[in-house]
């Protein structure tokens, strides 16, 4: 088995002069480390403010049912019950923003219930045990309806309609008919027709996937202090508590100047988090019991049945090449599940699927579908990794078909800076032939595979084309020399760290000396949240810009100081010095004070250019014939990153999102009766990958700087969950000579086609 | 109410008595009563190991242990895993092997391989995946947290055999291989 | 989950006269790992919870070899794997209780309360039918036995009548020659439940070239674990290998009836129980010649 690549293997494959850094690409220990390995760090279910109730909410058993009547009367008179909230208690909304009105109806359901585990009604109790006894006895009369349950009924004339009142806004649709579809994404360029005319090979798959989930171990949590004033306190752990402000201030009509939202730690998110849930009912319930402190923590039912997890969704892909390997056309057809309500992800799916090749002739449609399941949600890297599944098992089919090297046809096929993207625009430089070439060269790959029932599979993603929205920060430099640095971004994995790290150098002081945290709503201006891969670039590039401009002003006080100009002032190595002067950082913030001249900096920054990232992965798999269960023998992940702040956790983004792509090729799904029930909504049958079921995880990283960015780096989070997927169907192909097309590719279906083509017994199947 | 009861234990070495309904877990008494909440709920189940404490020796899920089963038993939570001289050695690994992300996993990751070192003090990586199989870690791919246990125990090897620790054993790479063929 | 009383007994009849009290919503709790995640969904509506961890006689972990394993229904897994004694005379045994649940999990269920749980999957209830156990059941009407095989009656279900409690699990002393093997096959490595399982015992002539004596038990191809005769029966007085083994496997499929479920289908645990006989058969083979197989 081989080790996590260490810094000193990654900037050999580096294209321009690597820069001499203090601070980036070290590995120096997270800022709120000693926090997290004793217990102290507060996560949102650990408030604890005096005088607290707890929430609880009841959940329709059903999913599609009409709401004839509730009756909360028993609940309400049980004692130690303090408030109880349905949709009637929500404020009738005003100007109405549309995305917040099925946020609102997905919070409480209003008239219908419109998937199992819908909330419908929650209670405030003085324990836990009471509220949820307290929710069997509401009583509620549903007129059961059809569920629909498969993306691809839509298209059938006599589906039901979900939302009564959405409309589609494309040409192809009637906009004045109610419709299941939320949205239809279209990228469309040259002619496919005569592309796959002049194609020497064509390979056209289907493929069907189940809804998965993030599966963060924390669910999700929020305490609610409405205070008798009218200004309202939101404890939680989201991706985004300025969002969280925003979606509150909407639903429950308060001015976002009367929220204060505090972002406690927070147990992951993988785009699963920053959408309301609970923050709202909190604080409604907060406000009707007498204005007392409510926390609501989801069951991990509740977190299954109740949040976003992501799109189930049936993909068609078909690519044409010419005898050279060169790719003539390509097209694919997505449908991604909605959900209940509108809003899915099926533009990245279809912005992601082809996005390293260069294909002149190209049509891709991309549909967001409604169905009884809970309204899905981004899951790293925009649920695009089904969608890069279905490409990348294609181009590995289409490789085999022209008789190359699938890393060759990658080589031959890839995209460099220049070359159009999916959605039009040019590449900037980017390093996925620099990535493929490695790949290449890896002793993973070069080594043979030996053993029955053994296979190698590749699979290559390019991601992360928009361009990374904004954010904010704030520094002060104290008395004895320190930084403070209050951030706009929620810290999930230790960016905190990896921003401090950037002001560190920027600034030109030790990393340790920077005290980073996280900052509430009121205490620092707005950021976009912990998602898109944006937080150590984004949020990173503010904390230089702060170093900077804290530089240049320490730089202006010391020449203050000494009655000289700032252009005689020299900073290095801890000290300000000009001629035989000399002065700590330390020593300068002290004569600040006595001056009463405070060194304070804000900074905003906002949409530089993210700049897409590459990625290729390698994985042998070996399959047990008898049972068709799929061993991960070895691991190799290799990435482009542009620059690598803290490469420890780089490598755990990748570590962590090829055990979610292994997960999501294996053992995860939701799995629903016909009757749109979930039958799995625990750990224990919603399979996330345990440590006993992975090998080790090499990572390579590639450093192509990031033109954009100051330090050159790149997002780094969401693309390795894209190649898991596809390199591992690559993989069991190439063991056993069989393409699922249907995920996950769990033991019974590897044994299902086993056991039909031992009865056929025909070799090999065709490709369409 | 007459489903409540007093149960006397021992909780980090601390006497402590509490109050308690029947249907409340050991889990919802730390968190709630004793304000003890480095022990996480991710799933009140058993199958996810956020809760793992140690129960008179023994590795268990707080959220299926009553709380008033505990009468007169002890208690060791992740909030008593710090030693006097500073931070447990697993802790210090998890930290230089940035073991962690999110970091919700991690007291009870952290409670369940002190548990293994003290009933395996140099477990194999095999050994150290199955052991851990009851902790699901959503965050890390569990490749840097099986390294800090790994490294933990050979830190711990190191100063009972009162070797001076030498930097190079900090970042463990490649000892697993070396140990896994033994 | 509604209010109950919790009742710590430290005497068999003290555990005996509360369950006849409180007939029909008492519980017996010993390590809890099903019971309290069931009455949490609600499964079972209970007033009085009767905690037996505090007797002795249930916490009895006593292996003779005259005599035996006497195993206290509420010993953990967890102690039952790390007695080297019992792991050397019982390999099967500690192959069962090493795959329930993960380490917590083994930290508090026990041997007993598999069996009182009476799932179609129990790894430990496979076990015991596979190695000849017996149930020692106390009442207010005495003390009975009944062997492990027709303990289970029914999903959830056992012969345990009101005001009865599993005691302890009576294993007979490993016989010369014999061997026993307990697979099962998850989609997960650990922490998951058997999508098929089967425990195989087996004993060889003294030249090791004979099957004098075989026990065979199936788990999730049936309501409750199953003791497989006519699989067994094929095998005695044959030599031990692949030719007899297969011809096992397939009368283990044919003397299985399993269903469709959210964690398997009919088809896939026929199948698999043919593959996991066939396998844990040739280990078993491999353990009463005195050979070493690998554990986890």
């Amino acid at each position: 088995m081989n080790g996590t690549e260490t810094e000193s293997g990654a900037p050999k494959q580096q294209q321009t002069p690597r820069q001499a850094y203090r601070i980036i690409g070290k590995r120096p220990i997270r800022h709120d480390g000693y926090d997290k390995v004793t217990g102290r760090a507060q996560f949102g279910a650990d408030v604890r403010p005096p005088e607290t109730l707890y929430g609880a909410i009841l959940r329709s058993p059903h999913a599609h049912a009409r709401i004839i009547a509730i009756d909360t009367k028993a609940a309400r008179a049980l004692p130690g019950v303090k408030a109880l909230v349905t949709a009637r208690d929500l404020p009738r909304a005003s100007g109405e923003n549309p995305d917040l009105r099925h946020t609102r109806n997905n919070i409480l359901a209003k008239a219908k219930v419109l998937y199992h585990g819908h909330a419908l009604a929650a209670v405030a109790a003085t324990s836990l045990h009471i509220a949820q006894e307290a929710l069997t006895m509401i009583e509620v009369d549903y007129e059961l309806l059809s569920p629909l349950l498969d993306v691809r009924e839509f298209l059938k004339d006599d589906a039901r309609q979900l939302g009564d009142d959405l409309r589609t806004d494309e040409t192809s649709y009637n906009k004045q008919a109610a419709t299941n579809i939320t949205g239809h994404v279209q990228h469309k360029r040259g002619d496919p027709v005569q592309g796959f005319a002049e194609a020497a090979v064509i390979v056209e798959r289907e493929f069907t996937t189940p809804n998965v989930h993030q599966g963060y171990l924390e669910p999700q949590s929020a305490t609610a202090h409405y205070h008798p004033d009218g200004q309202l306190t939101i404890w939680c752990s989201n991706q985004s508590h300025f969002d969280v402000r925003s979606q509150v201030s909407e639903i429950l009509q308060i001015p976002i100047s009367d929220i204060r939202v505090v972002p406690m730690e927070i147990g992951g998110g993988f785009g699963g988090k920053y959408l309301v849930y609970l923050e709202p009912v909190a604080a409604l319930l907060s406000k009707k019991s007498g204005c007392r402190p409510v926390k609501m923590i989801m069951s991990r039912a509740d977190v299954f049945m109740g949040t976003g997890p992501a799109a189930g969704a049936y993909i068609r892909v078909k690519m044409g090449a010419d005898a050279r390997g060169l790719v003539t056309a390509a097209e694919a057809y997505l449908l991604y599940e909605a959900g209940a309500f509108p809003g899915s992800s099926v533009a990245s799916g279809a912005g992601t699927l082809f996005a390293p090749y260069r294909i002149e002739n190209l049509q891709i449609d991309g549909y967001g579908v409604l169905v009884n399941k809970p309204n899905t949600f981004d899951y790293r890297g925009s649920t695009a990794a089904i969608a890069v599944a279905a490409a990348e098992q294609v181009v590995d089919e289409l490789s085999e078909k022209l008789q190359m090297d699938p890393l060759a046809f990658r080589a031959l096929n890839g995209v460099k800076e220049g070359d159009c993207q999916p959605a039009g625009s040019a590449y900037p430089r980017i390093g996925y032939l620099e990535t493929v070439e490695a790949a290449r060269n890896h002793p993973h790959y070069t080594a043979p595979l030996e053993g029955p029932n053994r296979g190698r599979g590749v699979a290559s993603a390019v991601f992360g084309s928009w361009d990374g929205g904004t954010s904010s920060a704030m520094a002060r430099v104290n008395t004895d020399g320190t930084v403070d640095l209050a951030m706009g971004s929620i810290d999930l994995s230790g960016t905190r760290t990896s921003v401090a790290m950037q002001l560190a150098e920027a600034l030109g002081i030790p990393v340790a000396n920077v005290k980073p945290f996280v900052a509430d709503t009121d205490s620092v201006d707005y950021t976009d949240g912990s998602y898109g891969s944006r937080t150590t670039v984004m949020t990173g590039w503010t904390a230089y810009e702060l170093g900077r401009d804290l530089r240049n002003r320490l730089i202006q006080h010391a020449a203050k100081l000494w009655r000289v100009s700032s252009a005689e002032i020299a900073f290095a190595d801890g000290y300000f010095s000009t001629g035989e002067l000399r002065m700590t950082l330390k020593e300068l913030a002290a004569h600040l004070e006595e001056t009463g001249e405070l060194v304070v900096s804000t900074a905003t920054v906002s949409s530089k250019g993210l700049a897409p990232g590459s990625a290729v992965h390698i994985v042998d798999v070996e399959v047990d014939p008898e049972t068709g269960k799929v061993d991960i023998l070895r691991y190799t992940a290799l990435q482009d990153v542009g620059k690598a702040i803290h490469p420890s956790y780089v490598e755990g983004q990748m570590q962590g999102a090829v055990a979610q792509g292994v997960g999501w090729a294996l053992t995860e799904e939701y799995i629903y009766d016909d009757g749109g029930h979930l039958l799995n909504a625990n750990f224990l049958d919603y399979r996330i990958p345990t440590c006993a079921d992975l090998p080790m995880i090499e990572t390579v990283i590639l450093e192509v700087p990031n033109p954009a960015h100051p330090f050159g780096a790149r997002g780094a989070g969401e693309i390795p969950i894209l190649p898991p997927i596809a390199a591992i169907a690559n993989a069991i192909y190439q063991a056993i000579g069989l393409r699922l097309g249907e995920l996950p590719m769990s033991p019974r279906r590897v044994l299902d086609l086993l056991i039909e083509q031992d009865q056929e017994d025909d070799g090999y199947p065709e490709s369409r | 109410m007459v489903y409540e009861m007093t149960v006397c234990s021992t909780v980090n070495g601390d006497q402590v008595e509490l109050h308690c309904d029947a249907r409340q877990s050991l889990l919802e008494v730390l968190r709630e009563t004793l304000g003890l909440t480095g022990t996480k709920e991710g799933c009140n189940s058993g199958n996810c190991g956020a809760c793992s404490v140690i129960l008179d020796g023994v590795l268990v899920n707080a959220c299926l242990v009553l709380a008033v089963e505990v009468e007169g038993r002890i208690v060791s939570t992740i909030e008593g895993i710090e030693q006097s001289q500073g931070l447990h050695p697993l802790q210090r690994a998890f930290l230089e092997h940035a073991a962690l992300q999110c970091g919700f996993c991690t007291p009870g990751v952290i409670v369940a391989a002190k548990a293994l070192l003290d009933h395996n003090p140099m477990p194999t990586e095999r050994e150290v995946r199955y052991w851990l199989a009851g902790n699901l870690c959503r965050c890390t791919g569990y490749d840097k947290i099986v390294r800090a246990v790994l490294a933990a125990a050979d830190l711990m090897d190191l100063s009972r055999a009162q070797v001076p620790m030498a930097a190079e054993w900090l970042p463990s790479q490649g000892r697993t291989d070396e140990r896994d063929r033994n | 989950m509604q209010a109950f009383d919790y009742f710590p007994v430290y005497s068999v009849d003290e555990a005996i006269t509360l369950l006849s009290q409180n007939a029909g919503q008492a519980r017996v709790l010993a390590g809890g790992t099903d019971l309290l995640v069931q009455m949490r969904q609600g499964r079972h509506k209970v007033k009085a919870i009767v905690d037996i961890k505090r007797i002795p006689d249930v916490n009895v972990l006593d292996y003779d070899p005259a005599e035996g394993l006497r195993l206290g229904a509420a010993v953990p897994c967890i102690r039952v794997r790390n007695d080297p004694v019992v792991a050397a005379a019982y390999p099967g045994l500690i192959d069962a209780v090493s795959l329930i649940g993960g380490i917590q999990i083994q930290g508090r269920a026990s041997v007993g309360g598999n069996l009182c749980n009476a799932a179609p999957s129990g790894d430990a209830i496979c076990a015991a039918i596979a190695l000849n156990a017996t149930c020692v059941i106390a009442g207010p009407k005495g003390e009975r036995t009944v062997s492990a095989a027709t303990f289970c009656t029914a999903p959830g279900q056992t012969v345990l009548e009101h005001g009865e409690i599993l005691v302890h699990i009576q294993f007979p002393p490993p016989k010369p020659n014999s061997g026993g093997r307990h697979l099962r096959f998850t989609p997960r490595k650990e922490m998951d439940i058997a999508v098929a399982g089967a425990t195989a015992w087996i004993e060889l002539n003294s030249d090791l070239e004979m099957i004098n004596d075989a026990r065979i038990a199936l788990a999730t191809v049936a309501p409750v674990p199953l003791l497989a005769k006519s699989t067994a029966a094929s095998l005695i007085g044959r030599a031990p290998g692949e030719i007899a083994f297969a011809e096992a496997a397939s009368l283990a499929q044919e003397e299985s009836n399993p269903r469709d479920s959210m964690r398997g289908t009919a088809v896939q645990r026929q199948h698999l129980i043919g593959v996991l006989v066939k396998r844990a058969l040739h280990e078993a083979t491999c353990r009463a010649k005195g050979g070493q197989i690998g554990g986890i």
